[in-house]
C-alpha cells in the first residue's frame, strides 16, 4: 500500500485542479490526494472555533453520560436495557460527531496544516485507545513484575527468580511448548484435508459439510469445555458409562477412566488439546479452503497430463501455492495457543499436572493475590510471543512490498 | 425469447447424468465421501450429546449414556426451564446482550477512520504506526489486567463492576485487529473512486460516509461477527471486570460448571443457551464473515 501511494502518478490530481502549473516532473510527488477544495489556503476561523467547541462538547459529554451510566444508575430507572441502548445510541453517535468536529476543526485549518494534519486526525482516537489500553498497560506490567505483590515497592529481580524456581511454573512453560508444538501443526492438518477433500465434493455436499466443521467456531471456549467434559465424564465401573468416551473405551474392553486426571504420558493435556482443535479446525478451513480454489487450475491440468497422482498433485503443486495461507493459520492459530487459559482454568485448573501459563497468571494474580509474580509471568508470556511478532512484522513488509 | 434462452439452456447445460458424475461434470470421489462423512460425524457428535443431554432428566443424565436416549428415554424440557428459575443464567443472558452489543459496534466507528487514513492518505510515520497495530494484535491481553484493574477499580475511575469498563476495554482489545482487518480490506478498494470524488471536491469525511463506508460492508460484517463472538464469548473481562449482578452468560456458565451436586443437571441445557445466539448470528452472517476474511487479508 504505502510503496504504492508514493509512487503514483500524481498526473490525475495536478492535471485536473490546476492546469496551468505543471509541476516538474521530477519533484517528489506532492500532498496530490489531499488536494481538493476542501483544504482553501486561509485559515477559517469559523470552522475552526465551532470544531473545538465542538470536539470539547463532545468528549466531555460522552465522558459525563458514561460515567453517569456507571455512577448513577438510578437516573435511567436501573433499567440494564436502558442503560445499554443510551450507551450504544451515544457511543455511536458520539463518535460521529467527534470524527465530524475533528474533520471540521482542521479543514478550518490553513491548507497545508489542514493536510499535513487531517491523517493523524483520523487515527488518533483509535491510537488514543490502543495507548491507553495495551501499550501503557504492558509498560506498566514490565514496570510491577520487579515490584511487590501489592506493587507498592520494587524488589528487583525476586519475582523472576521466584517464578523460575518454581516447579508449576517450569511444568506450565513445558506444557505451552507441548501445546506449540501439537496444537497449530495438526489444525493446520486437519483444517487442510477438510479444505481439500471438501473441494472435491458436490456444491451443496461442501456447504453442509463444511457447515459441520465450522459450528464449533461459534461456540466459546467455556460453552466447548461444557460439551467435552460430557465426552470426558467418569463413572465408576458399578454404573454405565455416561461419557461418550469411557463408552467407547469400555467397548472395547477396557476398564472406566477418570480421563481429565489421568497425565500418563501427558493423556490428560492432549484431550484438553483436542478441544481446542475441535474449536479451531473451522478458522483454518475457511482460509485453507479459499486459498485453494484460488489455485489455477492450469497448474493443477498441467500435473495431471503430466501423469502426476492426486497425492503428488496436492503436495507439489497446490501446497506450495498455498504456502502463504497456511503460515497465517499457522500463526494465527499459534497466538491463540500461547495465551489458552479457558479450557485448562475450566476443566482442570491446572491440576494432575496440565497447568499452562496464562492459568498460572490467573492463579497468582487472583488467587494468591502476588501481583508481582503474576507481572513476571505476563512478562515470560512477552518474551515468548516476541518471535512470533517479529515474524508478523517482517511478513507484513515483505507483503506491503509486494502489493 | 425466454422460452427460446430456456431451451438454450436445457439443450447445452445438462448433458446426461453418467455415474460417477457430479452435476457439473466432475469424477466424484469416494473417498472424499466417506472422510467427510466422518468427519462431519466427529465434529457435531460431542454438540449433539450435549443438547441431547440438556433434554434428559436428572436421573437419566446420570444413569445412562445420552446415546440410548432414543430407548431409554427420560426426555424432558425441566432442565430449561430450571435454568431461568434456578440458576443466574437467565438474568446474565441479558447481560451478555447488553456488554455484546455497545462493544461490537463501538470499535468499529473509531477504527473505520483510521484504516480509512491508512489505505488512502499518506502521511509521516504511517508505516511506523501500522507496524505498531501488527504488533499490539499480537500482545496477550493478560499484560493489561492488573494496571486497568487499577486504573478502573476503587483507587482509580471506580467504574470496575459496571458496564462501560467492559465495553472500554473491549473496544481498546478489538482496535487492533478492527483497523487490520478493515485496512486491508480498504486498500482493495479501486483507488479511481476515490479520485474522482476527491475532484468533486468531496471532504475526507463526506468521501469516508458516501463511498468507503457503503463500498466496506463486507469487511465491516467480518470484523463485526469476529468481535461480536469475542466478545459474547469471553471469559477473562468479564469475569474480572463486572460483579455478580451484571455478569454475563459466559460467566455464570463458568460458575456452573465448577458447581458439585445440586444443579448440575442444568449445565447442559445452560451451555446450550450460551450458544445460540452466537450459533444463530454465525450462520446468518456467515457468507460476509468468509469474504471479509478472505477479501485481501490473506494471499495465497
Amino acid at each position: 500500500m504505502s510503496a504504492d501511494t508514493s509512487t503514483r502518478p500524481d498526473s490525475l490530481d495536478d492535471g485536473a485542479l490546476s492546469p496551468g502549473e505543471p509541476s516538474p516532473p521530477d519533484q517528489p510527488a506532492p500532498p496530490g490526494p489531499d488536494d481538493h477544495a476542501a483544504h482553501p489556503d486561509d485559515a477559517n476561523v469559523a470552522k475552526i472555533l465551532i470544531g473545538l467547541v465542538g470536539i470539547v462538547g463532545i468528549l466531555w459529554g460522552l465522558g459525563n453520560l458514561f460515567l453517569a451510566l456507571a455512577y448513577h444508575p438510578e437516573w435511567f430507572a436501573d433499567s440494564k436495557i436502558l442503560i445499554g441502548a443510551v450507551a450504544l445510541v451515544a457511543g455511536v453517535g458520539g463518535a460521529y460527531f467527534l470524527f465530524f468536529f475533528l474533520n471540521m476543526f482542521v479543514e478550518g485549518l490553513p491548507g497545508g496544516l489542514s493536510r499535513g494534519l487531517m491523517p493523524y486526525v483520523f487515527i488518533l482516537p483509535s491510537f488514543s485507545l490502543i495507548a491507553l489500553m495495551l501499550l501503557y498497560p504492558t509498560i506498566q506490567t514490565i514496570n510491577y513484575s520487579f515490584a511487590n505483590s501489592d506493587s507498592t515497592k520494587y524488589v528487583g529481580l525476586k519475582n523472576y527468580r521466584y517464578i523460575f524456581g518454581n516447579s508449576e511454573f517450569r511444568q506450565a512453560l513445558i506444557n505451552n511448548v507441548l501445546w506449540l508444538l501439537i496444537v497449530p501443526a495438526v489444525t493446520v492438518f486437519v483444517g487442510l484435508i477438510v479444505a481439500v477433500l471438501a473441494d472435491k465434493l458436490s456444491t451443496s455436499g461442501e456447504k453442509v459439510s463444511k457447515s459441520f466443521v465450522f459450528l464449533p467456531m461459534a461456540i466459546s471456549f467455556v460453552g466447548a469445555s461444557a460439551i467435552w467434559s460430557l465426552v470426558y465424564a467418569f463413572d465408576p465401573a458399578s454404573e454405565d458409562a455416561t461419557g461418550l468416551l469411557n463408552a467407547v473405551w469400555r467397548a472395547f474392553g477396557g476398564g472406566p477412566q477418570s480421563w481429565l486426571q489421568n497425565y500418563d504420558f501427558r493423556l490428560n493435556s492432549f484431550l484438553l488439546m483436542v478441544i481446542l482443535v475441535w474449536l479451531q479446525v473451522g478458522f483454518a478451513m475457511i482460509l485453507l479452503s479459499s486459498a485453494i480454489k484460488g489455485v489455477p487450475e492450469e497448474t493443477v491440468e498441467a500435473a495431471r497430463i503430466d501423469g502426476a497422482s492426486e497425492f503428488q498433485i496436492f503436495t507439489k503443486v497446490v501446497v506450495p501455492q498455498i504456502r502463504g495461507t497456511i503460515i497465517t493459520v499457522f500463526v494465527t492459530t499459534l497466538i491463540l495457543v500461547l495465551k489458552v487459559f479457558d479450557i485448562v482454568y475450566v476443566l482442570t485448573d491446572g491440576r494432575d499436572k496440565t497447568q499452562v501459563i496464562a492459568n498460572l497468571f490467573f492463579t497468582e494474580l487472583f488467587r494468591n493475590s502476588q501481583g508481582g509474580r503474576a507481572s513476571a509471568i505476563v512478562v515470560v508470556l512477552l518474551l515468548a510471543v516476541t518471535p512470533v511478532l517479529i515474524y508478523q512484522v517482517r511478513n507484513f513488509r515483505r507483503e506491503e512490498l509486494s502489493r | 425469447m425466454s422460452n427460446l434462452t430456456d431451451a438454450a439452456a436445457l439443450t447445452t447445460q445438462k448433458p446426461r447424468r453418467t455415474r460417477g458424475l457430479m452435476a457439473d461434470g466432475r469424477q466424484r470421489s469416494l473417498t472424499a465421501i466417506i472422510v467427510m462423512a466422518v468427519l462431519c460425524v466427529l465434529w457435531t457428535l460431542p454438540t449433539v450429546g450435549l443438547l441431547v443431554t440438556s433434554l434428559r432428566s436428572r436421573d437419566a443424565q446420570a444413569q445412562t449414556g445420552w446415546w440410548t436416549a432414543l430407548w431409554n428415554g427420560g426426555w424432558t424440557m425441566e432442565n430449561y426451564r430450571g435454568v431461568f428459575n434456578g440458576t443466574s443464567i437467565g438474568d446474565s443472558f441479558l447481560n451478555s446482550v447488553i456488554v455484546a452489543i455497545p462493544a461490537t459496534i463501538i470499535p468499529i466507528m473509531f477504527a473505520a477512520f483510521a484504516a480509512y487514513a491508512f489505505s488512502f492518505m499518506n502521511f509521516k510515520g504511517k508505516d511506523i504506526l501500522f507496524i505498531l497495530i501488527v504488533i499490539v494484535m499480537v500482545v496477550p491481553i493478560q499484560v493489561a489486567f492488573q494496571p486497568m484493574l487499577n486504573l478502573l477499580g476503587p483507587n482509580g475511575l471506580g467504574i470496575s463492576g459496571e458496564y462501560i469498563g467492559v465495553w472500554l476495554l473491549h473496544t481498546g482489545f478489538g482496535m487492533p485487529l478492527a483497523i487490520y482487518t478493515l485496512r486491508n480490506y480498504m486498500s482493495t478498494l479501486p483507488r479511481t473512486v476515490i479520485e474522482s470524488a476527491k475532484i468533486d471536491g468531496a471532504s475526507h469525511f463526506q468521501t469516508f460516509w458516501k463511498l468507503i463506508v457503503p463500498m466496506s460492508v463486507p469487511a465491516l460484517a467480518a470484523f463485526a461477527i469476529l468481535q461480536f463472538l469475542w466478545v459474547w464469548n469471553d471469559l477473562l473481562i468479564a469475569k474480572l471486570f463486572l460483579t455478580t449482578q451484571n455478569s454475563t452468560v459466559i460467566v455464570s456458565l463458568q460458575g456452573l460448571l465448577g458447581a458439585q451436586g445440586q444443579g448440575t443437571e442444568y449445565l447442559p441445557a445452560g451451555a446450550f443457551i450460551s450458544m445460540l445466539i452466537p450459533m444463530i448470528v454465525f450462520f446468518t452472517l456467515q457468507r460476509y464473515f468468509v469474504r471479509g476474511l478472505t477479501a485481501g487479508a490473506v494471499k495465497g
